[in-house]
Parts: structure tokens; sequence; C-alpha cells
């Protein structure tokens, strides 16, 4: 499969993991491992000096760059704030940029991520906005200099798969930078899919964290990413009304 | 004086720094980042940061998400 590239980094591999959700550490562990992925999302928050292990510590042992988020904001001001601490922190300039509207939907505030993209880019981070699926905010934030969108399928956590596949179509066809699905993957063919519909990558979490076997559902998200993009690069066969024979009519 | 560490009051000498209100929580200096009333501060300053009365800290590290 052809490298993926954001802000000029090379990856091998198009899916992106996040780490919630997994029961234990060792579970994660092995899930990423079955995922292939080599770019992962981690969320900051108050230090518990009773947590036992660190997830940097499993990202670190499998060699995966670490990309902190910014989940449980609601205001540009808290977002912006977290990505610098994230970079404090980790020693990376990568955020995932997600601001979101309200706890209920979880769907993402356009107005603050807006704001806060143009704000972090101005401060020299390498920003990746998750969005609604929405091509006219795409454009404008990749014009504001963000290195990647996000749009979601579906609201985080839902498995409900991709509920506008127009949409998302119509952000691949206009974008000049990578398209991630980002949320609301369910399984993997929605995972193959996004990759169909042109996307560059898939970021999903819960589709395998809390699968009843992550590590096997990991396998699968990696095959279903590798095959959508085979499928997108070989170009499908228009839908057709009625039949084609594959074979000669005439005996 | 009294200040505040991520959302827990506490009694701490005068003259208390960075530093030190970091380590009442743990003893990494890698991964770990802080804000002082909603600035960062860099780990190169958190020996030479004093608080003040009242002060807020929060001592952030990675946890899983996303």
């Amino acid at each position: 499969m052809d490298d993926l590239i954001i802000a000029g980094e090379k990856f091998s591999s198009r899916l992106i993991m996040g780490t919630g959700g997994a029961p234990s550490l060792e579970v994660l562990d092995q899930a990423l491992a079955a995922s292939g992925t080599e770019l992962t999302t981690v969320a900051m928050r108050r230090l518990d000096p009773s947590a036992r292990g660190s997830v940097l510590d499993v990202l670190r042992g499998r060699g995966i760059k670490v990309l902190p988020n910014t989940a449980g904001c609601f205001t540009a001001g808290e977002a912006v704030l977290t990505a610098r601490l994230a970079r404090e922190a980790l020693g990376t300039n990568w955020v995932k940029l997600e601001v979101i509207a309200d706890e209920r939907t979880l769907l993402p505030d356009p107005i603050e991520t807006f704001d806060a993209a143009e704000r972090l880019v101005a401060d020299g981070f390498v920003v990746l906005p998750y969005i609604g699926d929405d091509p006219a905010l795409a454009r404008r934030l990749e014009q504001a200099g963000c290195a990647a969108v996000m749009p979601l399928g579906a609201p985080i956590g839902s498995g409900l798969g991709i509920r506008n596949p127009h949409n998302i179509e119509l952000i691949v066809e206009a974008a000049g930078v990578p398209v991630i699905l980002d949320a609301g993957i369910g399984t993997a063919s929605d995972a193959a899919l996004a990759m169909e519909l042109g996307c560059d990558a898939v970021l999903l979490a819960t589709a395998v964290t809390r699968a009843q076997r992550p590590d096997l559902m990991a396998a699968a998200m990696r095959g279903a990413v590798q095959a959508g993009r085979l499928a997108r690069q070989a170009g499908r066969i228009p839908r057709r009304r009625y039949a084609e024979a594959s074979s000669p009519m005439t005996p | 004086m009294r200040v505040t560490i991520n959302g827990s009051p506490r009694e701490v000498p005068d003259g208390t720094t960075v530093a030190q209100a970091v380590r009442i929580l743990t003893t990494a200096t890698t991964g770990v980042a802080v804000a002082l009333n909603d600035e960062v501060v860099t780990r190169g300053s958190w020996d030479t940061t004093a608080l003040g009365d009242s002060d807020r800290v929060e001592v952030l590290t990675a946890v899983q998400g996303g």
C-alpha cells in the first residue's frame, strides 16, 4: 500500500488508532500490535498518583508516534491550553483538535474548533481538526493551515458507520490535505467504505477496544483499510440498473 | 499559604515552587506538564517559579483516550 503523508511525515499504515475504552493496557497493547498502526491518540488529564502503568509506555514499546488530542474541551481557550500542555508533556507539536459542543452528542463545535485551529496554527502546531461532515468547514480549515481534516462518520462511540457518504466524497474531492475519517466506525466494512470513498486514513478506537475480541477486530480493521485503499486506487465499476453479461451471449 | 493542586486545596509553605508542587503528586518529570493559573509553565522554569496564595496548579499527563 502507498504511504500516507501528513505534514511531510510518512506512515505506511493508514489506520490511526485511539486508545480510549480498552479494558486494560495489556489488551490495548495487543490490539495496537494487531492493527499495525503507526500513529495513535492519547488524551491529557490530571495526573493520578495511584495510576499503574502508562499508555505512553505502551506506545513507546511499540514504536508508535503519539498524537495528543484535546478531548473534553468545550472552548477554543481550553483546547489551546490543552494542546500547549500536551506539547510540553509529550514533546510533539502535533495535535488532534477536538472541541465538543455538548456531552450528549459529543458533536464537534465548528466555531470553537475553527477559532482554536487558527490560534494553534499560528503557534506552530500541526493541527488535525475533528469536524462534522461539512465540506465548507473542511475547506476553511485547510485554508487556515491545518495539516489534515478529520470529518466524522457518525457520533463518537456510536458505531453507526458513515451516515453521509456523499458529504465525505465532497470533502475528499475538494481537499488538498489528507482526509481522515474519524468517529462512528462500527465494524470493518465501515472502515473499508471510508477508504473506498477516497479518505486517506481512518481513525477509530471504540470499534476495536470495546469489541469482544479487540485484537481480532484490530486485525480486521487493518485488512479493511488496506482493501478499501486498493479498491479506491483500482477504480470501481459503475453501478448499472440492469445486468451486463460477463460471458459471451452468442453460442 | 493555600493553593489548589489538581482541584484539591492544599496548605503549602511560602516559597513553594512548581517543582515542589509536582513532587507532591509524582516523582516523574517526563510525560508531565504543568499549568499555573491556566498558563503553561515550561519544565525549565519549574524550579524557579514560586507559587502565590490562591494559585491554581494543574499537573497533567497522557491517559487513554480518543
